[in-house]
């Protein structure tokens, strides 16, 4: 039974470009076919660059035909969250203070990934800001799960993974500041990579935490997921946090064979918030890995219970100095009949942003403001030397690791929109690496009884993306997940 | 040490440059004062030798060449502008000089 062409990996993309039969164009439509068809059920896309994606995909069939030497991921079509700046249509973040906001450039990822011929099919749906885990704090629509329309997709980068599951791009780019990458892709059953802090450019992205936010990709397989990263990884003097560090051919370390490997299994994430099926289906996948030639070693990560608290302090005050300025001056929202400028301001801010933005606006200022600071800001960044030491001791004993990307499969829309606390211990066991500064990745690890994905999570030192991507590509070619397609029609 | 009153609710508020209705008020007493209870944890902690952690990497200052490099064109950076006349980004009136 061959594949659709929106079924396609990227690799598979590249195979089928180049054995010729099949054009960008031809690949493009299908997707755009498949969007018209299901995105309606879904609501994955803010914005479908309809004639724009053709136009892209007639000027690579061009490159193509004339020989030019293209990467491996040319040609595919592929999906940016909406907070990655393109200078072709809106970018606005899922907020109403960015309606309208048309990026005077494109991003750093966006250039890399039109250099290397990739096709944008437009932009997807997020939380406000990247803040949330469900996308339903989105100003503009509530995306839906692919493999069961009435869960959430994750968040914040929901629409990118939704798109992805449900075949309406080759791949997708989303960004992690606490999991947003890592979480959706776990919900949706595709491949998520958060990279090092500093691995990726971040110019032309809006900030959100500024010590804690990456791009990342978000794809239908592992060897896509290093195909991406080959073109997007790299020093950009445009953002002076991104490291000087050489970046290597990310698909020269994806081998099936894990001898000499030694995975580190953290006892606190398989403590009682790990609920019973997804306990069960990390355990398969962890004797999937020692199949594949790897050891195991129970290791301590001492201080994760505190990581969602270091988290909300640190990444609400930095929020809170980012967002500031969205002022209603140089771009975005004005409020109508203001009196003089701090009206301007006030209003501006109060009618553009949203109430879960507002809550860690008004969150992060408190921690900042004059008395709290040492009890909450300087104390989190404590907190967060000790979770990183932790790490530091932990990867002493083992290359990497492994434990769930989430505590529950995903959960039903509206479930946790009550309570904002529930809603952000959902990200208990991504928020660590971000806090560390590592790269980590969700890997499918099968469906659940209730027939929604479970994601393995696998955590690495700094920099040391080839042994996540060898650990999560030697999971998935030994392990038969049987996971098959969303049941979208 | 958590607790907050409606009063810090307006202060931050004011700091933050966001108004906020009665009903926003009561709301946010209550999910701010239930998240910091929950920071409150990081009180058990003996940070006492740790250093504060500002970045996840060790890394130095960057520096660069100072020269000049292309950037937005005036037109470009005005463009999103909700209110400009072509040179400057224009707002109300800060001072009152009638």
């Amino acid at each position: 039974m061959s594949k659709e062409l929106r079924q396609l990996t990227v690799h598979e993309t590249r195979d089928a470009l180049r054995d010729g039969g099949v054009t960008c164009q031809d690949i493009t439509a299908s997707y755009l076919e498949r969007i018209s068809a299901v995105d309606g059920k879904v609501n994955a896309y803010v914005d479908v660059w309809q004639d724009e994606a053709m136009a892209q995909a007639e000027r690579i069939d061009k490159r193509f035909k004339a020989g030019e030497s293209l990467p491996p991921l040319a040609g595919a079509p592929m999906a940016l969250k909406d907070l990655i700046c393109t200078a072709y249509g809106e970018t606005t973040c899922c907020s109403k203070i960015l309606e309208g906001y048309r990026s005077p450039f494109d991003g750093a990822v966006s250039t890399k990934l039109f250099d290397a011929g990739a096709v944008c099919l437009g932009k997807t749906n997020m939380d406000e800001f990247a803040m949330g885990s469900s996308c339903e704090n989105s100003a503009i629509k509530v995306s839906r799960n692919p493999w069961n329309l009435d869960k959430v997709p994750g968040g914040s980068s929901g629409g990118s993974a939704a798109a992805v599951a449900a075949d309406m791009c080759a791949y997708a780019l989303g960004s992690d500041t606490g999991g947003s990458i890592r979480e959706p892709a776990a919900f949706c059953g595709c491949v998520g990579l958060k990279p090092t802090y500093g691995r990726v450019s971040r110019y032309g992205l809006v900030a959100f935490a500024s010590s804690l936010d990456q791009i990342g990709p978000m794809t239908k397989d592992v060897e896509d997921a290093a195909l991406v990263m080959n073109v997007i990884a790299g020093q950009d003097p445009r953002d002076s946090t991104s490291a000087q560090v050489p970046v290597p051919d990310y698909t020269k370390a994806l081998k099936k064979d894990l001898s000499g490997v030694t995975v580190g299994l953290p006892k606190e994430y398989f403590e009682e918030s790990l609920n019973a099926e997804m306990r069960a289906k990390i355990q398969g996948a962890i004797e999937t890995l020692k199949e594949a030639g790897a050891k195991t070693v129970e290791v301590s990560l001492p201080h994760t219970d505190y990581a969602v608290a270091t988290y909300y302090v640190i990444s609400t005050a930095e929020a809170s100095a980012n967002l500031a300025r969205f002022d209603g001056v140089r771009y975005g929202r004005r409020a109508a009949g203001v009196r003089d400028t701090q009206e301007l301001y006030v209003h501006s801010k109060s009618q553009g942003f949203g109430p879960e933005v507002q809550r860690r606006v008004l969150l992060g200022t408190y921690v900042l403001s004059s008395g709290y600071y040492d009890a909450y800001y300087l104390k989190a960044q404590k907190a967060r030397q000790l979770i990183q030491s932790d790490f530091v001791e932990a990867f002493k004993q083992c290359d990497a690791i492994v434990a769930p990307a989430t505590p529950t499969a995903a959960f039903s829309i509206g479930d946790k929109m009550a309570d904002p606390l529930e809603m952000y211990l959902t990200d208990i066991y991504t928020i660590s690496s971000n806090l560390a500064g590592i790269p980590a990745i969700s890997v499918p690890c099968g469906l659940t009884d209730s027939k929604l994905p479970a994601g393995l999570e696998i955590m690495c030192p700094h920099f040391a993306e080839e042994t996540v991507l060898r650990i999560a590509y030697a999971y998935e070619q030994t392990a038969d997940t049987g996971m098959g397609r969303p049941p979208l029609n | 040490m958590a607790g907050v009153t409606k009063q810090d609710v307006e202060y931050i508020a004011q700091l933050a440059q966001l108004t906020l209705d009665e009903e926003a008020k009561e709301r946010l007493v209550g999910e701010l004062t239930n998240i910091l209870t929950y920071v409150d944890k990081l009180g058990e902690l003996d940070t006492s030798d740790t250093p504060p952690m500002m970045h996840a990497l060790q890394m130095t200052n960057v520096f660069r060449e100072d020269v000049t490099e292309p950037s937005l064109s005036r037109e470009e950076a005005l463009e999103n502008a909700p209110e400009h006349d072509g040179e400057y980004f224009l707002v109300p009136r800060i001072l009152d000089t009638e």
